[in-house]
């Protein structure tokens, strides 16, 4: 059976969820084989192999954290070399994408971004995208050699899938190009101990309505009562009542939850762009004519300032 | 010594507009008007304040599109910009991401540059991996997905505010850069840059000049192949209530109905 390349999105060791999901993608095309970069990379061979790895290469050196994107090009290239599979899987960051686009540049193949869906085909993989703010759905192939595919987080769902998982080492030979950019500093994001926006199962957020940073508890307390990640639109984010890597949209992540809950936000198109391929949407917005309701499964018109803590307060009584 | 600035703008279909595909499953931009992308707008934007600092600088703006994409020109032009590059040719028609970059890079190349800036995504193919791609063609350092950007002594440096980290890069020049809509806001064009923008000097270059031969771009030679784009069904109307001092609790019994609770 054709081997499917897998990069692994992980943070020392403790490999994040879409790269879990990209690897049920990979068993519907062929055998997953998995590539794990920098400080802990041998640690993630368990939960790989767990669901569906036949092999995990691994490599660390300084090169990967020190210089931007291209080390962990070259090494991806070797792993191609090494292997020659019959698609290479990537998960949507920001990153990944630059990762996946550069290697495809290399390998003389095409690249689909994003894509939300994968399946065998008779020419190679299809892909499925969503496109112009997700009001198309696109289905495509590469058709010049090797599939290089990004899938974006909550694609597919985490199997497990018992497989060997042995780890080996690539060796990896950096090019001239890999010390071109230099990373000269680091400052690692705060955790807030809520789930990974992109990755988060419910999504709550805010937006100008909220009317100020010091009234975005009100959004944070629905979010925990419901284990959820907190979004912000970019009107929020830009009068800097939330970080920008909060930002849902076009500019800012791209969240696919089961469920997204929008207050005091309008859903102009760049927002949309950004949660309309959500499975349910509920919003709360004092204008009834808000285009956000046009997306909506349920909408509350209303003040969010009374609707939001009521709507908190009722899930923790259903709670217990 | 003058810096040489090639900034990349795409001419894309307004994305408030009822955006759709063709028949051949490419973009339909006869029926929603088209503009510089907006993104684009802030490469712009930073390549007219890193000229502002240097001795002597030139930017020059390129673009690869239809005939209507000199819109996307003279709007960069009369925000500032010195000149303009327009890759024109019919057999473009339908180009993905390898084909564009490949034609953009060979442009790059033929202009002379030592910094290219781009967009951080475009706003309606919205890939966001032109920037590397060029990079990776041209062999040079990419500096992308930046927030903040400065040029000195031949040295890029920026931040890159990423999903776990925000970094700080380094590169020398030449190189490639990439900056978000966090980098500043873009410049409207004065009545003077309007005017001015008339008289600069536009371009047009077609697939000869650039050496790329008609089966390396366009719909077949794409190294992709796009076979369907299906409208995705409306969202069947929702429950819409209006809060009478209840709204927060029939929210929550609809949360509880459908399981999230
Ligand atoms: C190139 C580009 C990229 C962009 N990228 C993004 C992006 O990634 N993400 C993004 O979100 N936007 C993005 N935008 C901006 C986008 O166009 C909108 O400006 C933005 O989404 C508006 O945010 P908002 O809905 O919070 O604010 P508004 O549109 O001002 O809406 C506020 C809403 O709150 C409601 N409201 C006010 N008070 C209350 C109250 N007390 N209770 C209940 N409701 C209330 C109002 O009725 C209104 O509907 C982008 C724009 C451009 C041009
Ligand atoms: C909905 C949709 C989905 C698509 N998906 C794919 C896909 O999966 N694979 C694929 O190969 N192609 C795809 N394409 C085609 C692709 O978008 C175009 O080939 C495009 O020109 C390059 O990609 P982008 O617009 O997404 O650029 P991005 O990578 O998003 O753009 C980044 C920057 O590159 C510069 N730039 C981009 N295009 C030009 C240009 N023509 N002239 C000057 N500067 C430019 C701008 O500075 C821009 O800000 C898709 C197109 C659409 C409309």
């Amino acid at each position: 059976m054709a081997e499917v390349l897998v990069y692994v999105d992980h943070v020392d060791g403790a490999v994040r969820k879409p790269t879990l999901e990209l690897l049920t993608l990979a068993r519907r095309i062929g055998e997953p084989v998995a590539v794990a970069l920098g400080a802990g990379a041998e640690a993630t061979a368990a939960v790989l192999a767990e669901h569906g790895a036949v092999k995990v290469l691994t490599a660390d050196a300084p090169e990967f954290s020190d210089y931007l994107v291209v080390p962990k090009v070259d090494a991806l290239q070797a792993a191609y070399d090494a292997v020659s599979p019959a698609a290479v899987l990537v998960p949507s960051s920001a990153e990944g994408k630059e990762i996946a686009a550069r290697l495809a540049v290399r390998i003389g193949s095409g690249i689909i971004t994003d894509a939300t869906d994968l399946e065998a085909g008779d020419e190679g993989p299809v892909a499925t995208q969503a496109a112009f703010a997700a009001s198309f759905s696109v289905k495509s192939r590469v058709s010049k050699g090797t599939p290089v595919i990004t899938v974006k987080p909550n694609s597919a769902p985490v199997e497990a899938a018992p497989a060997a998982g042995a780890v080996e080492a690539l060796a990896v030979t950096f090019g001239a190009l890999a010390t071109g950019t230099k990373v000269t500093s680091r400052t690692p994001r705060e955790s807030t101990g809520r789930p990974e926006l992109t990755e988060a199962a419910i999504v709550v957020s805010g937006g100008r309505g909220v009317n100020g940073a010091e009234n975005f508890h009100i959004i944070e307390a629905l979010a925990d009562s419901l284990g959820a990640a907190v979004g912000a639109s970019r009107a929020a984010v830009d009068a800097g009542w939330y970080p920008h890597s909060n930002q849902v949209g076009q500019t800012g992540k791209s969240v696919s939850p089961q469920l997204y809950i929008a207050s005091g936000i309008s859903g102009a198109i760049q927002h949309r762009a950004g949660m309309q391929t959500s499975k349910t949407i509920v919003a709360i917005n004092k204008d009834a004519e808000a285009p956000i309701f046009d997306l909506v499964d349920y909408g509350v018109v209303g003040d969010l300032f009374a609707v939001v803590p009521q709507l908190t307060d009722e899930i923790k009584a259903r709670k217990g | 010594m003058s810096l040489r600035i090639v900034v990349c703008v795409k001419y894309v279909p307004d994305a408030t507009g009822d955006r759709q595909f063709t028949e051949d499953l490419t973009v339909n931009r006869d029926d929603v008007d088209g503009l510089l992308s907006e993104l684009d707008e802030y490469a712009v934007e930073q390549a007219l304040q890193i000229a502002d600092e240097a001795d002597d600088a030139e930017i020059t703006v390129l673009t690869v599109g239809p005939e209507d994409a000199k819109d996307a020109l003279r709007k960069a032009l009369s925000m500032g910009a010195d000149k303009a590059i327009h890759v024109e040719d019919d057999d473009l028609h339908g180009s993905d991401v390898m084909a564009t970059s490949l034609v953009l890079a060979k442009a790059i190349e033929k202009a002379g540059y030592d910094l290219v800036i781009t967009g951080m995504a475009s706003t309606d193919g919205t890939m966001g991996v032109l920037p590397a791609i060029l990079a990776e063609r041209l062999g040079v350092p990419q500096v992308t997905l930046l927030s903040e950007v400065k040029v000195e002594d031949g040295v890029v440096t920026g931040r890159r505010d990423g999903d776990s980290a925000s970094e700080q890069l380094e590169a020398s020049l030449p190189a490639l850069v990439s900056v978000t809509d966090q980098s500043g806001e873009a410049r409207y064009p004065s009545f003077k840059g309007i005017m001015a923008a008339k008289k600069k000097p536009v371009e047009s270059w077609d697939l000869e000049e650039l050496e790329i031969e008609s089966d390396e771009v366009g719909l077949e030679g794409s190294w992709t192949a796009v076979d369907s784009a299906t409208q995705r069904p409306a969202r069947t109307a929702g429950t819409i209530v209006k809060d009478e001092g209840e709204g927060g609790k029939s929210l929550a019994a609809f949360l509880a109905e459908q399981k999230f609770i």
